[in-house]
């Protein structure tokens, strides 16, 4: 299954892009299973999912945690606590 | 009920008084307009850009304004939030609600903002005299929105 993933503000940055789209086994997932492929890759991401930051993630704009499951198309968005008002 | 996200000056006058125009059940309007500080975390702010998650942050507000919907009173709400290249002084965010009392209106108006600080997509990047900063999240504004569970 594929998923398409954004980054946003400092994350965007952090990463070096804002848009990806990534591979994952199965035909379901959860954003947890996500997270791992991430940190498994090296360079930023090891690096940072390896801190205690508070990202914040969104399935198909909508807040979601971990356990939150992934289907194959489902867009998701990882991006630091907002900072708006 | 009114939800914009925009990069352009709104008019603060014009808006509430176009909120639940001809409406004789309205007995008040509660309204917050937030404004860039030119001073943060004890440095300067020369101006800041905010960005957004486009697809969600419509969908986020309206969430919010449903969920003040189902709590209090509602007759009418605003919400405009700018985005893009802002100065100090500059307006950034309006909420405002209309409502039989102002019991409802008060109430209504700062869950709104605090639901807004904490849940809907946008950041804040500020230009200060040492180089451009990502603008930290506070723990005072998840324990404001916590306040409304």
């Amino acid at each position: 299954m594929k998923v398409k993933l954004l980054y946003f503000a400092a994350l965007r940055e952090r990463f070096g892009t804002a848009e990806e789209t990534l591979e994952l086994p199965g035909e379901q997932s959860r954003v947890a299973a996500l997270i791992d492929v991430l940190r498994g890759r090296g360079g930023p991401w090891t690096e940072f999912f390896a801190t205690d930051y508070p990202y914040r993630v969104a399935v198909n704009q909508q807040l979601a945690g971990l356990v939150s499951p992934l289907s194959d198309g489902d867009e998701v968005a990882i991006f630091p606590p907002v900072t708006g008002g | 009920m009114k939800i914009i996200v925009q990069e352009q000056e709104f008019d603060v006058g014009d808006e509430i008084s176009g909120l639940a125009a001809g409406d004789p059940g309205v007995g008040g309007i509660a309204s917050f307009v937030g404004l860039v500080r030119a001073e943060n975390e004890g440095g300067t702010v020369a101006g800041m850009t905010l960005e957004h998650y486009p697809a969600m942050t419509r969908k986020a507000l309206e969430d919010i304004v449903a969920q003040a919907a189902a709590r209090w009173v509602l007759r009418d709400a605003v919400v405009i939030h700018r985005v893009g290249a802002l100065k100090p002084g500059e307006r950034i965010v309006l909420v405002a609600v209309a409502s039989v009392h102002r019991g409802d209106a008060f109430a209504a108006c700062e869950f709104i903002m605090d639901y807004l600080k904490t849940r809907a997509p946008f950041w804040k990047k500020e230009q200060t005299p040492a180089g451009e900063r990502w603008v930290e999240a506070r723990a005072s504004d998840e324990e404001a929105a916590r306040r409304w569970r």
